[in-house]
């Protein structure tokens, strides 16, 4: 183990972020064959959280600035793919490429009012954009459909896969495989120099702008890319949904995306795992849980919010280094144990929480 | 050219709305350096209660007493029990207490109350004054909500300008050490400022409901516009919050009457943006160095 980490292959970032990739692809393709269609959904809907979630989750963690608008920057992504697939009939990986540089490019002016400010006055400014988004969809309904939003086709699965390939299945490798790239980028991107940059300019902007680190570019480039990576998110949540309305983009899904963030931890992308999982499951959850208590709809449909809610307060008072940092810890203290008895700990933490 | 006049009006008779919840951001601000993002959910849920007291009782005086007595003890409750503990920490772990608060409370409000607006009533009439045969889009119920928050401001001023309460709050906010040094309870001060601040909140609420309904997320908008109305007006400064409400109020309604009504949060968020973009810290807010 320790000869490879020191060998010059392993060493590279890109190697390393190659390796992981596809490691992880392989686990995605072996579990997506293995579960039926409604699972592959269920699969599907987490790979797009993930990539919303690791956006934001790494616009924490690199840049220390916590945005609320990430789902209506979904929003963009999502309508931007459903108008170019269904009106203009763009093939599916062109108009998801187009989303996601669609939300980067809304993400621009956000991101540069981002590097001036701090805490509140951006919290503040993104949850002015998630409430104020929605709107253009009412506003414009023969460009937006309205309430009713804009329908796309089911992205059909190509033909060398076999006639039995449900498309349930083709649209969990399509956003599993958009999941994958957003953890490539981010991976190669906190493990790089501008990844490091991006740290300098959290910890002391003055300090990094002595160094000759240009700060406000840094921090727009970080929120950028963290727009990116909601766009994409959001285009693939039209293609599985296939659908793509205002009321799929309330300011509640921000704040889920925030809860799923804090709880896997601010910064960390294994964090954005555990909160993907959280707002795949806990919906479903509640809808049971609602059943088996013969809860009304009207408790049933607000539950989620409610957890959400006390999550955020629990992880805040109580745990404010989220599940994430709580696995890291318990690791850091059996690794401590076993280095103790071997050679003098490593101190090389990987997160940036 | 009464177009004009009309959106003027009701301009102002928002704006005096938006003031009040920047007010009450303000206010929170000042004692704890926290914006208060459950801000429009607390006043929702102190408006839900007006309702229910208004429906059973009758009279909309003491469904209003109800509400700003209930929110004096939220207000007082919420910082003593979820805002202590952050204080003074990372400005974020606030600002996600706060919106972890916010989805408590519209959940709750959702699973009590049901998630469809209603209707509720106005202290005096909705229909407009009229002038010379022409009927003003201002109505007695507008000169109410314009009234009752200039004298909210008002009383205010005088509270932290005359009064001994007024001085040691000031003080709290802004030299706690010396203050606590000086034996000022500092924290009972920001308790206060918080009570306060949820009193005005309530009573912004029960103000605005006839015109926008009450419902879980009703409240939404109003927030955002408070919070734009308050950085117009430096996040600091009462006065500069009421100015900031009103200036706000007034471009929103030109925004809503000549262009699309829809798009009035889309245009609050707008001009945030471009105020941000060129005084970060708000229009009327003195510059203050940054600590290195």
């Amino acid at each position: 183990m320790k000869s490879v980490a020191r060998s010059g292959l392993a060493r590279s970032t890109l190697v390393r972020s190659l390796i992981l990739v596809a490691i992880v692809g392989l686990i995605l393709l072996a579990v997506s064959a293995f579960i039926g269609d409604y699972r592959n959904t269920q699969l599907a809907t987490g790979a797009y959280f993930f990539a919303a979630l690791a956006g934001l989750t790494v616009l924490a963690g690199l840049s220390g600035k916590i945005s609320l608008g990430h789902g209506a920057l979904m929003a963009v992504g999502a309508y931007a793919v459903a108008l170019l697939v269904g009106n203009e009939h763009w093939p599916l990986a062109a108009a998801l490429a187009a989303g996601t540089v669609a939300a980067m490019i809304i993400g621009i002016p956000i991101g540069a009012a981002a590097t001036r400010l701090h805490g509140p006055y951006l919290a503040g400014l993104t949850l002015a954009f998630a409430v104020g988004l929605p709107a253009l969809a009412d506003t414009y309904p023969s460009t937006f459909g309205g309430e009713n939003g804009l329908t796309i086709n089911p992205p059909t699965a190509p033909s060398w896969l076999g006639a039995n390939f449900s498309f349930e299945h083709w649209e969990a490798w399509v956003a599993c495989l958009g999941a994958l790239i957003v953890l490539f980028v981010l991976y190669n991107l906190i493990h790089s120099g501008i990844g490091r940059s991006m740290r300098a300019a959290r910890d002391d902007e003055i300090a990094a702008a002595l160094c000759g680190l240009r700060v406000g570019p840094t921090h727009t480039l970080a929120f950028v890319v963290s727009a990116g990576c909601a766009g994409l998110g959001g285009g693939l949540l039209a293609v599985v949904n296939e659908l793509a309305q205002p009321g799929a983009f309330p300011l509640a899904l921000s704040l889920s995306l925030l809860t799923g963030v804090v709880l896997g931890g601010l910064g960390s992308l294994a964090g954005a795992v555990w909160g993907a999982a959280l707002l795949v499951f806990l919906p479903s959850w509640t809808t049971d849980l609602g059943h088996a208590f013969s809860l009304s709809n009207q408790v049933a449909f607000n539950l989620p919010l409610a957890i959400y809610g006390i999550v955020l307060i629990v992880a805040m008072l109580a745990w404010p280094s989220g599940i994430q940092g709580g696995v890291r810890a318990i690791a850091g203290l059996v690794r401590s144990r076993f280095a103790a008895r071997s050679q003098p700990a490593e101190v090389a933490p990987e997160s940036q929480g | 050219m009464t177009k004009f006049i009309d959106l003027t009006l009701s301009g102002i008779s928002d704006g005096a709305i938006y003031a009040a919840v920047a007010l009450a951001l303000v206010l929170i601000w000042r004692a704890t350096r926290v914006v208060n993002f459950a801000q429009g959910a607390m006043l929702m849920i102190t408006t839900f209660i007006a309702s229910a007291v208004i429906n059973s009782t009758g009279s909309y005086v003491i469904g209003l007493v109800v509400a700003l007595i209930t929110g004096f003890v939220f207000g007082a409750l919420v910082e003593r029990v979820l805002i202590r503990p952050v204080e003074g920490g990372p400005p974020l772990n606030a600002v996600i207490v706060t919106l972890g608060l916010y989805s408590i409370l519209v959940a709750a409000a959702g699973m009590i109350w049901g998630n469809t607006p209603r209707a509720f009533p106005a202290a005096f009439s909705l229909r407009g004054y009229k002038v010379g045969g022409t009927t003003l889009l201002f109505t007695p119920n507008d000169t109410f909500i314009v009234l009752v928050v200039l004298l909210v401001a008002a009383v205010l001023a005088l509270l932290f300008r005359f009064t001994p309460l007024g001085l040691q709050m000031r003080a709290a906010a802004f030299a706690p050490e010396v203050a606590r040094l000086l034996g000022t309870r500092v924290g009972r001060m920001f308790t206060i400022g918080w009570a306060f601040a949820a009193v005005v909140g309530s009573l912004a609420g029960v103000l605005v409901a006839p015109e926008v309904f009450l419902g879980p997320n009703s409240f939404d908008p109003i927030l955002i516009s408070g919070f734009v109305a308050a950085v117009l007006g430096g996040l600091d400064s009462p006065p500069g919050a009421v100015v900031g409400g009103i200036l706000l109020g007034l471009a929103l309604s030109y925004v809503s009457g000549y262009w699309q009504s829809a798009l009035v949060p889309l245009v609050a968020f707008v001009i945030l943006l471009g105020v941000l973009m060129v005084r970060p810290t708000g229009l009327f807010s003195a510059a203050r160095e940054r600590r290195v």
